[in-house]
């Protein structure tokens, strides 16, 4: 792992101590190295304890920060000029933008100190190895990409990406969610992230796979519950998501899904989507249950393998949708080996070309690009930047406008919302309820000392709290050094406290994301209930 | 682990959070909450900040007489320890509880081999017949007036008190007379030393001659003058100095002192240390603790010469926790010489930095091994450390560090006064200088006695007034229980190192204990056997498992077993112990016991127990 080699590490909306325990034991592996950490969050999380300097930025200002912290760079003289020179294009362009973004105007919109981002602007970029590792603290905004490209700036600046223990590191929520994308399980791209609207690249693949290829993008996510609202989606195929619990806005999404013609569902337990599908396929697990490959998020390509025999009438993956395929009338599919199917990508996505099911097993995990039988594997992306002149595509600076959550705060709802995680529980809980945890309290909105004093709301009080789009009642947990104004809360258990009846529904319209981390809200104290306070907590 | 908490429901109280905030203070907590949206924290000032876990600990014993869960707790947040890792400190030392006191004085009585002669387990009976919070406790240094007893007190320092006036032992005295002294809250003054006024004295000659609290007085009796000397003639040249004296390690080992600070010295550009120990937990060993009771300002001179010629900034001397005058009055010293100038960023104009900071040990005996003494003022439990690396290149800190005990570097003041040739005029070739003996048990003047290397074990017996009338010599133990058992044969032996290393003993840290005919050898012996039990740090198996299998075999032969019947499992034990354990306690473990069964001293004494069993 890089991490434990670079000099600075920028955790930037990013809890990896709660969301990314193991990629975090490496970063600290890094600080117990000499790293230095830094945390941006709007809260002090878990991980900012661990950080030698936490900034407490308002909720939705991190292009503010990001601008801030690259005028200081660039006024400083700290900028790698010879990189810029070579590897990026629109900088002058971007050295105007970011002009207004003094560190007192940055200080004043972000509410972080003008000291701390100049000492965070100089220890970036004077470092030698420096990452910046971003979650969902970054991407679940209404401007989610702009946001990362803020931070993409920053790299290229300094020229911190390309280069061993130097990066961006977006970190990815389960073992193989970077597999999924890689295998053309996105809407715009096919296998190896191969663009789908690209004449050439489908006809390789029409005639590796003898079939007919729809020459435009899909639909992604949201654009589905759009398409569900305008009836133009009928039936859906639903593997492995839980829409009913985690879409932003939920009872929306339950009314879109009701309106389908045919809802299946593939998963490895009885979800709540499941209880509303019209076929439910019980499936293998992606680990234990399943042999093939997962993809971590350092584009490790790693084999797995089956330990058990999945219970009950649960299938391989596999076998279900090719069975599927034979009784829609295509019985060519035939019932293939893991390592057929992965012989078969190999012929078809040139990044995974060299990585032969027997290096995998040999080598222990090959990371992507392996074009070739002799390519050793690609630790780090984008070097060619460094090559001279550098290869490829240039990188382009992004002037990208700081604009707040679309969920704004008035007077009828005063507080900011964020959604964040618990360390023991996974997204919905659909993988992490069956296990009883030591240290899982139930949901709860945690509010500052001050917001509650105002409200004459108590520590296990549980109150109504409203947002633009529903209500619902849940405890509050009062916590010292929260900032005032913010509130946030998991949304592990949706079965007895819905959060996501009160997230936004803004989207950022370049990733389909919703604006998970900006919601706007109220909280209003419960009638007055005789016999007493209602205990805390809800039961997990 | 900042997030993880102890799991305690109550919280500190506000003594403990004083006393806390007091022993951190200079640092201060990790985490500084510069602003609503500005913390800072982290690795580096945690780790910056680890070696205060000892003082606070310490502290929260002294406040509220116990560690208590919510003390700890708040001693995890401000240092940001994982409180499991701390309760594992916390739990590894003798003086810390974590009961709730029942008094709020806590009364230490040494049981061990010296003081059990002298009416120790009488004492510790009547003492809580009498109401008092009593623990048996191994050695505490005062072995010339046992039995000793210090007085672990809450809010207040701590006291050692003598329960004999004559050094005739428990139950000449009438008991009220040790509770009187207790209830007095004063330490008893130590006794006389026995050379008193002999102009053969080195390294004792200020002993019990100048005022220890006076750093005028000190100066009166030619102190500092040997700094004054290093400074005009370099490191080194002090170094080169100390090596043509032939100076070795007093502690035990006797590892050439020039030898190892040339290895610090060579170490440029990294940060070093010196260290002192002062840890002097030996059964039987008080030498140290009179040189610093007695001529406390001595040590703090010669730990300033000695930092400054191998280029350590940074003083650190490790005391133990059962020594409360000591601790007392060098704590003084070093206040009186940063107020003259004598230590700090300029020391005595100089223009070079040598800071001191005296640490207290807690209650074990492993500490006195140097790398487990790294990790205590490191603030991790003291188990000691696989070697190599060696401290000189990776010690306290893992930074390069001279480790020296008390009595060694006060000889350095002489060496660098007189010079190394001169010095090296005195005791034999290859011992070069004097020694300090620590005479105990049946000798009629217990103390410390300073001879020059070469005097016999006659010698020195005889010095310390001989055996008492009408009772017979019949062992010595010589260096401790770490050393081994001689009998009245060896008596003629010089006690140098080269000599006892031929005879198969060693000088140790110099203990010279002597019993008669009459002593309980089987209860002396399984004593020093509880003893390694109980002070294993259990880090390693061979010494965790063997010391109890070691202590076990004693108590069989005490209940009528023979030596035929153990004496396989014993030589296996000892052999597994000395090849295997990692450090030096659990390689000597054994060879007391095993002495001990090559002099008979078992098998007599169980003829006398079969004795008893058939009556």
């Amino acid at each position: 792992m890089e991490i434990e080699e670079a000099d600075i590490i920028v955790m930037w909306g990013s809890n990896a101590r709660n969301a990314h325990p193991i990629f975090f034991h490496h970063a600290l592996r890094g600080v117990a190295n000499g790293a230095h950490m830094w945390s941006v969050d709007p809260r002090r999380t878990g991980t900012a304890k661990f950080a030698d300097h936490w900034l407490g930025l308002n909720v939705g200002t991190d292009i503010g920060l990001a601008h801030g912290v690259a005028r200081e760079i660039i006024s400083a003289g700290l900028t790698d000029d010879e990189f810029i020179a070579n590897a990026t294009t629109g900088y002058e362009e971007f050295v105007a933008f970011v002009e207004p973004w003094t560190l007192e105007h940055t200080s004043v919109v972000t509410g972080v100190p003008v000291e701390a981002i100049r000492d965070l602007a100089h220890a970036y970029a004077t470092a030698d190895k420096a990452q910046i590792c971003w979650t969902l603290g970054i991407t679940e905004h209404h401007t989610g990409v702009d946001n990362v490209q803020s931070l993409c700036n920053l790299s290229l600046l300094t020229g911190h990406v390309g280069r061993w223990g130097s990066g961006l590191v977006p970190l990815r929520g389960q073992n193989n969610v970077q597999g999924g994308g890689d295998m053309g399980a996105l809407p715009n791209k096919l296998a190896g992230f191969q663009d789908v609207e690209d004449d050439d690249v489908r006809a390789k693949f029409e005639a590796a796979w003898d079939c007919t290829i729809a020459p435009t993008n899909g639909w992604n996510l949201t654009q589905m519950f759009e398409a569900m609202g305008r009836d133009e989606l009928k039936a859906v195929y639903c593997i492995g998501e839980n829409p009913v619990d985690s879409e932003a806005d939920a009872s929306h999404a339950r009314a879109m899904l009701e309106r389908l013609d045919m809802l299946v569902v593939q998963d490895v337990f009885m979800t709540r989507t499941a209880e509303m599908a019209d076929v439910v396929f019980p499936a293998a697990l992606g680990w234990a249950e399943s042999d093939g490959t997962a993809t971590n998020s350092e584009r490790r390509v790693q084999r797995i393998r089956a330990a058990v025999p999945p219970p009950g009438e649960a299938r391989q993956e596999v076998g279900i949708i090719n069975d599927l395929a034979a009784a829609m009338g295509d019985g060519e599919w035939g019932q293939p080996t893991p390592e057929e199917l992965w012989e078969e990508l190999r012929t078809v996505s040139p990044m995974h070309g060299g990585m032969s099911w027997d290096r995998l097993e040999a080598e222990g995990g090959i990371q992507w690009p392996c074009p070739t039988d002799d390519h050793p594997g690609s630790p780090f992306l984008h070097g060619r930047l460094w090559e001279r002149p550098a290869q490829g595509r240039l990188a382009p600076f992004s002037c990208v406008e700081d604009r707040p959550p679309l969920d704004v705060l008035t007077d009828e709802f005063p507080l900011r919302l964020t959604t964040v995680r618990a360390l023991d529980s996974y997204n919905t809980g659909v993988q992490t309820e069956h296990f009883a945890s030591p240290i899982r309290t139930g949901e709860a909105l945690s509010i500052s000392t001050a917001d509650a004093a105002d409200l004459g709301v108590a520590d296990g009080e549980r109150v109504t709290v409203s947002s633009r789009r529903g209500s619902i009642t849940m405890a509050i947990e009062v916590e010292e050094h929260l900032a005032v104004g913010l509130c946030h809360t998991t949304f592990h258990f949706p079965e007895t406290t819905d959060i996501n009846q009160i997230t936004s529904d803004a989207v950022d319209p370049k990733s389909g994301t919703a604006e998970f981390k900006a919601a706007a809200i109220r909280i209003d104290r419960l009638p007055a209930v005789v016999g007493g306070p209602v205990p805390a907590g809800s039961s997990a | 682990m900042p997030d993880l908490h102890f799991g305690a429901t109550d919280e500190a109280t506000e003594a403990e959070q004083a006393a806390v905030a007091e022993a951190i203070a200079g640092f201060g907590a990790v985490t500084i909450r510069e602003s609503e949206r500005l913390v800072h924290a982290g690795r580096t000032r945690t780790r910056e900040r680890r070696h205060l876990l000892l003082p606070a600990l310490h502290a929260l014993q002294r406040a509220a007489g116990w560690i208590s869960p919510g003390g700890l707790d708040h001693a995890c947040a401000e240092l940001e320890v994982p409180p499991a890792e701390a309760y594992g400190v916390a739990t590894f030392y003798h003086l810390f509880t974590h009961e709730p006191p029942s008094a709020t004085d806590t009364v230490h009585v040494c049981d061990d081999v010296a003081c059990r002669l002298f009416g120790a387990v009488g004492l510790i009976d009547d003492l809580r017949t009498e109401g008092h919070h009593v623990k048996a406790s191994p050695c505490l240094g005062q072995c010339e007036r046992g039995p000793a007893v210090m007085v672990q007190r809450t809010g207040a320092p701590d006291l050692t008190v003598t329960a004999t006036a004559d050094g005739a032992g428990y139950g000449t005295v009438a008991p009220t007379e040790v509770l009187v002294a207790i209830a007095d809250a004063t330490s008893t003054p130590s006794v006389e030393l026995p050379q008193a006024g002999d102009r053969g004295l080195r390294l004792l000659a200020r002993v019990g001659v100048v005022d220890p609290t006076s750093l005028e007085d000190y100066r009166a009796h030619g102190g500092y003058r040997a700094l004054e000397a290093s400074l005009a003639m370099g490191g080194d040249q002090v170094i080169a100095e100390i090596t043509a004296s032939g100076l070795s390690g007093r502690g035990g080992a006797a590892f050439p002192t020039g030898v190892k600070w040339r290895g610090v010295a060579e170490q440029e550009g990294r940060p070093r240390h010196l260290v002192c120990n002062a840890d002097e937990s030996e059964p039987g060993t008080f030498k140290d603790r009179v040189v610093m009771e007695g001529d406390p300002f001595s040590l703090v001179e010669a730990m300033t010469v000695a930092g400054l010629a191998i280029g350590a900034e940074q003083g650190w001397l490790y005391i133990r926790g059962e020594y409360p005058v000591a601790t007392g009055r060098l704590v003084h010293a070093i206040s009186e010489a940063y107020a003259a100038g004598l230590l700090g960023a300029d020391v005595a104009g100089s223009g070079v930095r040598f800071d001191l900071t005296l640490r207290s040990g807690a209650g074990a005996y492993i500490c006195g091994e140097e790398t487990a003494l790294f990790n205590s003022i490191e603030g991790f439990r003291g188990e000691p450390r696989n070697k190599p690396p060696f401290p000189t290149t990776h010690g306290l800190f893992g930074e390069p560090t001279a480790i020296n005990n008390v009595e060694t570097l006060v000889n350095v003041l002489r060496v660098v006064l007189m010079g190394g040739e001169a010095y090296a005029a005195d005791g034999t070739e290859r011992s070069p200088g004097t020694k300090l003996f620590c005479l105990s048990g049946r000798v009629n003047r217990p103390g410390t006695y300073e001879v020059e290397f070469g005097a016999t074990l006659r010698d020195l017996i005889d010095l310390a007034g001989g055996v008492p009338d009408g009772r017979e010599l019949r062992t010595v133990m010589l260096g401790g229980a770490a050393g081994n058992f001689v009998g009245p044969d060896s008596l003629d032996m010089p006690l140098t190192l080269e000599d006892t290393r031929a005879a198969g003993a060693s000088l140790g840290s110099g203990v010279i204990m002597v019993f008669d005919e009459d002593d309980d050898m089987v209860d002396t012996v399984r004593r020093i056997a509880e003893f390694f039990r109980d002070e294993s740090c259990g880090q390693c198996v061979p010494c965790r498992v063997g010391t109890v299998r070691q202590e076990e075999v004693l108590v069989r032969l005490g209940r009528g077993s023979t030596i035929d019947d153990e004496r396989v499992l014993l030589d296996d034990l000892a052999a597994v112990m000395k090849d295997a354990s990692i450090c030096g306690l659990g390689q000597t473990a054994s060879g007391a016991v095993r002495s001990a069964i090559e002099l008979g001293l078992l098998a007599a004494a169980v003829t006398e127990a079969d004795k008893g069993s058939t009556r």
